[in-house]
Order: C-alpha cells, then sequence, then structure tokens
C-alpha cells in the first residue's frame, strides 16, 4: 500500500512549513508541498496549514491567506470531511476561514510569547488526536502575538456541551476564553490550536517533549483505517 | 472597531498611558482601524452596498469586529 499522503501548505511569510514536512515523514507518511496560489490539493489524503505570518499577519492574522486560490479547494474539500489540521497562524486562517468558529486576538499581555507549554488534552475523538487519551496532559511549544481566543458566549456554550474544545492550556498564557488551545469542528475532521505538534516531534532539536508525533500517527491511522 | 464584550488590551494599554502624559478625566479607550477607500464614480446606493460587502468580507472580521461606513469628501 502507498503512504498515505499530506499536503502542506506556503503561503507567503508561512514558516513552519518544512518542520510540519519533516513531522509528516518522520511519522510514516508523504509530505506533499501545496502552494497557495494554486487551485490544486493534488490529490492529498489531509492537508496541515502550518504556522508562519502569512501576508505579513496584515489587516488581521489569517485574514488575507483566507481567500488565497488553494482556500477555494481546500474550504469546499473541508467541509465535505479531508481531515485539516491548522497550528498558530494555520488556526488562525482556519477562524479567519469559518471552517472553525471564533477568532484569535491579541494576547491579554500584549507580549509575543515563546515558550514550552502545558496542555490537557480534552478530546481524543478527533481525526488528528485518536492517539492521544483524553485528561492526557502534554507539553508543545507555543510561540505566538495573537493566541488569545475568543468567541461569543453561545459558541463557547456550544463548544464545551458539544466537546468540542480539544486542548486546554494548564496556565493560560495568553488569556484565552476557556483556556482554551485548540478546538475542531462538528464533524471532528478539522482541528486548529495555537501550539506546535510539528516543533515537538524529536529529541534531538531539543524539544521539551516528542508529544507532537501523536497528531501524526492519530491522521496516518485514520487514513490507513478509512 | 472590536465589538464592546472583546477585551481590547491596546486600548487598556493606552488608557494607562495618558494619566502619565498629564491627561486626566479618560475613562476608557477603545483602538480600531480606518480604512479610506476612493471610487471610480460617485459615491451612490450600488458602490456603498459594494463597500459594505468589502467589509463584511474582508476588512472587518465580524465575528468580533463591527462596522460602518461613512461618506466623506
Amino acid at each position: 500500500m502507498s503512504a498515505a499522503r499530506v499536503g502542506i501548505v506556503t503561503f507567503p511569510g508561512t514558516l513552519d512549513d518544512q518542520d510540519a514536512a519533516r513531522a509528516v515523514r518522520l511519522a510514516g507518511a508523504e509530505a506533499v508541498p501545496l502552494w497557495h496560489a494554486d487551485h490544486d490539493l493534488n490529490g492529498v489524503d489531509a492537508v496541515f496549514l502550518p504556522g508562519g505570518f502569512s501576508y505579513g499577519d496584515y489587516l488581521r492574522c489569517g485574514a488575507i491567506s483566507r481567500f488565497a486560490p488553494l482556500m477555494d479547494e481546500l474550504i469546499p474539500a473541508a467541509l465535505a470531511g479531508l481531515p485539516v489540521l491548522g497550528t498558530c497562524n494555520g488556526f488562525q486562517i482556519l477562524c479567519e476561514a469559518h471552517l472553525l468558529p471564533g477568532a484569535l486576538t491579541r494576547n491579554a499581555s500584549l507580549h509575543y510569547i515563546c515558550r514550552d507549554q502545558r496542555l490537557r488534552v480534552e478530546s481524543d475523538r478527533t481525526a488528528w488526536t485518536h492517539d492521544f487519551a483524553a485528561g492526557q496532559e502534554i507539553v508543545l511549544p507555543v510561540k505566538h502575538g495573537e493566541g488569545r481566543y475568543v468567541a461569543s458566549d453561545e459558541t463557547l456554550a456550544e463548544l464545551e456541551a458539544d466537546g468540542r474544545v480539544v486542548f486546554r492550556y494548564l496556565g493560560n498564557p495568553n488569556g484565552s476564553l476557556n483556556d482554551i488551545a485548540g478546538i475542531t469542528n462538528e464533524a471532528g475532521n478539522v482541528v486548529g490550536l495555537m501550539p506546535h505538534p510539528e516543533h515537538a516531534v524529536e529529541d534531538l532539536v531539543g524539544a521539551p517533549s516528542t508529544d507532537g508525533r501523536a497528531f501524526f500517527t492519530s491522521i496516518l491511522r485514520k487514513l490507513v483505517n478509512s | 472597531m472590536l465589538k464592546p464584550e472583546i477585551l481590547d488590551p491596546q486600548g487598556q494599554a493606552i488608557a494607562r498611558a495618558l494619566p502619565r502624559l498629564g491627561f486626566a478625566g479618560v475613562s476608557a479607550v477603545r483602538q480600531g482601524k480606518r480604512f479610506e477607500i476612493e471610487l471610480d464614480g460617485p459615491a451612490d446606493e450600488s458602490a456603498l452596498a459594494d463597500v459594505r460587502k468589502m467589509a463584511e468580507t474582508l476588512l472587518a472580521n465580524t465575528v468580533i469586529e463591527d462596522y460602518v461606513v461613512r461618506v466623506e469628501g
């Protein structure tokens, strides 16, 4: 059987696409580069929107990327069930594209935060978190200036009631409502989070953990089983 | 503008700076964005409808922001 193919999207200003591709390859999948200006998903089985400062964060983080030609293909595919993971700027893009509810705003402290962050896995029922256990505590790097998750009271209540909060901060770094670090859509195929699993897959580079690996083994297991 | 219920830490930082500069009597500051859009033709209803659509789709994130369209000049 051929390896699962995970697309890694590069926008102008994306930074983490190489780490994302490496994390995907380490998990045993093929990393397929996808270019923002193409109207082509290249037949991939899943898509990773990595972090960075796409379009210089102009206007709002992710606001311009959301209208990139590739997104015209990605949005309907995600709505049809294609697994999509967005980290950091990728999470911001997913919110701007309304694939996930709410928005990411300036950190309450106004400081850019770069640190190893403890998190609790709240849901192991998404395409990207099957290989975690609900309640498990993990450590992933965070690095962002606009990571404060906000949403209306109704949206927050809905996310909580439906178990769609996927990760919660232990020690909230940015003022996110309900300590939310990551969420999923109703179907569980689209997941967005501010922390960076792709930076926590190898001991060699001084990562605080290798907890990020489970994202990629999760998606591989799902693709192989589907 | 950020909706009233959305925390605006930038506005708060500005509000804290004002008394240090000797400006008294400011109870709150909210920070927003202003876009100046020049049109080829007159700012009639159909042109303004387009501008509102621009605001709705790109200029503002209506999940967290409100917008107002004003005609000047």
